[in-house]
């Protein structure tokens, strides 16, 4: 008991720690709003540069605002001038990374919901050695596969095609989906394998009926993962396909690089948002689900 | 006919021997319990009477049937576990009729079946209702009811009650022993709380290391435990187990503790084999509660000894005595005072005791 404080320096007390209080709050605001502007900036001056003519681009600098809401370049990015020979847009190919994406996340996702639920709920002899293996796959560089990769691919006579990259990114991305769901599946008890055996559900079933209800959060964790990896990469789409059956990674790149007189930085900022989008859209949609754990309380208090 | 049958299982997960020549058998309406410290084995033997762990060796019986290769499902069983294990994504009365549907049953049997049984367990107000919706009791009462839905031939219940809080087991426990009066199911319940197997089993098989080491009622389990380590896991505090020796006079057997100097007359146990007991090393078995402040039979024996240590724990209190360097618990209503550091007179009931092989450890 510390008597010898009076009332009166207990209100000096309550100011002080009330303005350092004060204080601290703006300087942590203070903080964030750097942070903030040092992420966003570049998105800015992204937006910004697509939305002005080449005109405004050369005369005024990198920050000022366009004199209006000149969507040319966006037109131009995506859709291409209009003439023939060597007029790269992004249209044809941001199709075929849809195609591309779409099927090799759900079955990379699918076969990983699949292997975890082996590893973890019908463990076999040599289970933990798969496991490893897989774990190996996660960590193997992505320029050791190219070449043998790009074989396999030749053997199958799928090399330069979507399906092709499909089957690649399908192979590379189960280590990882494979490691979400299993990390998933041991926190959920065996017993209700056992249980749903008991009443007869067998290897399917329990799978579809009693796992896979419960198994949305990491199915959204492994969909956003999978999809920002396949839609991002550029390294396999380089080096599989040319040409037409080139992702939007790739076709940015020739487009930025193969531009013949002048560079036109509006086009080129509204294709790199473009390629950028669908990733966005997805963290948007999805990451609502991102923390909703559907179990909880299912199996115990 | 034997409800269920084991015989000569065993068990082992690569080098690891889980169960060792495991016997067992059940009559009709039998309530087992399967009791012993974790790790010894009881849930793989639960496991595998269900059908969800392979054996080894040995054989399992239901009806006299030999279901060892037989599936989960076709073994005409039901069982309850300790996490409940309803499915999260559906609903109590999906949860309850999802065996049901997979047996193909006709819908108008599932109907009575889903009625009859969720009105006899009240949960009728709760079908429509999501697991994690539910209280520990109603999951636990939802668990049950999609066992007792099948109509099983026998019960398997897996530590039920052990994610219940404390008052919440008790109520529960009443209500599986009134469930098991009820029905007259055959039951095997594996758990590792004495309390409960005594109150809930017609018969009891305690285990350790993989394999039983007896089975019979609640009653001889705990008057006449078959070795040191029965003695030891039931009854709390555990009994006192006196090292002495056995010797004989003029035809009558009498037990001396090491370092004592005084004699215990054991002419009234009943002796399994009454040869070459002179001289025997053994454990005179005593539980606290038959040790006495007040002499109650003519057969007493009294003993003087020095009080050491009082545990008060409300409506008893447990004493600690020195037995010639051997500590010794005893079991009083907290009415009574004893002094400590004093010498008391305490009287052993004779009646009780248990003798045991200081060697294998067995009963004699």
């Amino acid at each position: 008991m510390q008597d010898s404080l009076k009332p009166s320096s207990y209100q000096q007390l309550e100011q002080k720690s009330k303005y350092t209080n004060i204080f601290l709050r703006w300087f942590l605001y203070f903080i964030l709003i750097i942070f903030a502007s040092y992420f966003i900036f570049p998105l800015y001056v992204m937006v910004v540069t697509s939305l002005k003519t080449m005109e405004e681009i050369r005369q005024g600098t990198l920050l000022s605002w366009p004199s209006g809401l000149n969507l040319d370049s966006w037109a131009v990015a995506w859709g291409g001038r209009g003439y023939g020979a060597g007029d790269t847009f992004l249209r044809p190919y941001f199709w075929n990374s849809i195609k591309m994406v779409v099927p090799a996340v759900f079955f990379s996702t699918f076969i990983g919901a699949m292997a975890g639920y082996v590893l973890t709920k019908w463990r076999f002899k040599g289970d933990k050695w798969v496991f490893l293996f897989l774990l190996f796959g996660c960590f193997i560089p992505y320029q050791a596969i190219l070449l043998p990769m790009a074989r396999t691919l030749g053997v199958l006579g799928i090399s330069n095609s979507v399906i092709g990259l499909v089957l690649v990114h399908t192979v590379y991305g189960i280590p990882f989906t494979t490691l979400f769901f299993r990390n998933f599946y041991v926190s959920i008890p065996t017993e209700l394998v056992k249980a749903a055996r008991i009443d007869g559900a067998g290897f399917f079933k329990i799978f579809f009926r009693i796992l896979l209800p419960i198994s949305a959060p990491i199915i959204v964790v492994t969909i956003i993962w999978q999809f920002t990896q396949i839609w991002n990469d550029f390294l396999f789409g380089s080096t599989f396909s040319f040409g037409e059956a080139a992702p939007i990674q790739v076709a940015l790149n020739n487009m930025v690089l193969s531009s013949t007189s002048v560079k036109e930085y509006n086009v080129d900022m509204a294709s790199a948002i473009i390629a950028g989008i669908p990733t966005l859209i997805v963290y948007v949609l999805a990451g609502k689900y991102f923390i909703r754990g559907l179990t909880s309380g299912a199996v115990k208090g | 006919m034997k409800t269920l049958k084991i015989e000569e299982l065993s068990k082992n997960f690569g080098s690891t021997e889980v169960l060792r020549k495991i016997n067992l058998e059940i009559d009709e309406g039998n309530f087992l319990v399967l009791l012993g410290p974790s790790g010894c084995g009881k849930s793989t033997l639960l496991n595998i009477i269900a059908g969800l762990e392979t054996i080894n060796e040995g054989n399992v019986y239901i009806d006299d049937y030999n279901v060892s290769k037989v599936e989960p499902k076709d073994r005409n069983i039901a069982m309850v576990f300790q996490s409940y294990a309803l499915y999260p994504s559906m609903n109590v009365r999906e949860n309850m009729i999802f065996g049901l549907k997979q047996a193909k049953t006709s819908k108008e049997k599932i109907e009575e079946q889903l009625e009859k049984v969720s009105k006899f367990l009240q949960v009728d107000q709760l079908l429509e209702r999501k697991p994690s919706q539910l209280s520990g009791g109603q999951r636990q009462r939802v668990a049950i009811g999609r066992a007792l839905v099948r109509e099983p031939r026998i019960f398997l219940f897996d530590e039920p009650l052990s994610n219940l809080d404390a008052k919440l087991r008790v109520e529960m426990r009443r209500e599986i022993k009134k469930l098991h009066q009820q029905l007259k199911t055959t039951v095997v319940y594996v758990t590792h709380d004495q309390t409960e197997a005594m109150s809930l089993g017609t018969r009891i098989a305690i285990m350790n290391h993989g394999v039983i080491q007896q089975n019979d009622t609640p009653e001889n389990i705990y008057n006449k435990p078959s070795n040191t380590f029965v003695a030891d896991f039931i009854g709390s505090p555990s009994m006192n187990l006196i090292k002495g020796i056995l010797k004989e006079n003029s035809g009558e057997m009498s037990f001396t503790a090491n370092g004592s100097n005084f004699e215990i007359p054991v002419k009234r146990y009943e002796f399994k084999n009454k040869s070459s007991l002179n001289n025997k090393d053994v454990f005179f078995g005593i539980r606290p509660e038959h040790i006495y402040f007040k002499k109650s039979n003519e057969s007493d024996f009294e003993v003087s000894l020095r009080a050491d240590l009082s545990e008060y724990i409300g409506h008893e209190q447990i004493m600690t005595f020195d037995y010639a360097n051997q500590e010794i618990l005893a079991k009083f209503p907290s009415t009574i005072k004893i002094e400590l550091a004093k010498e008391t007179k305490l009287y052993f009931d004779l009646t009780q005791i248990s003798l045991f092989d200081a060697q294998n450890e067995e009963r004699i």
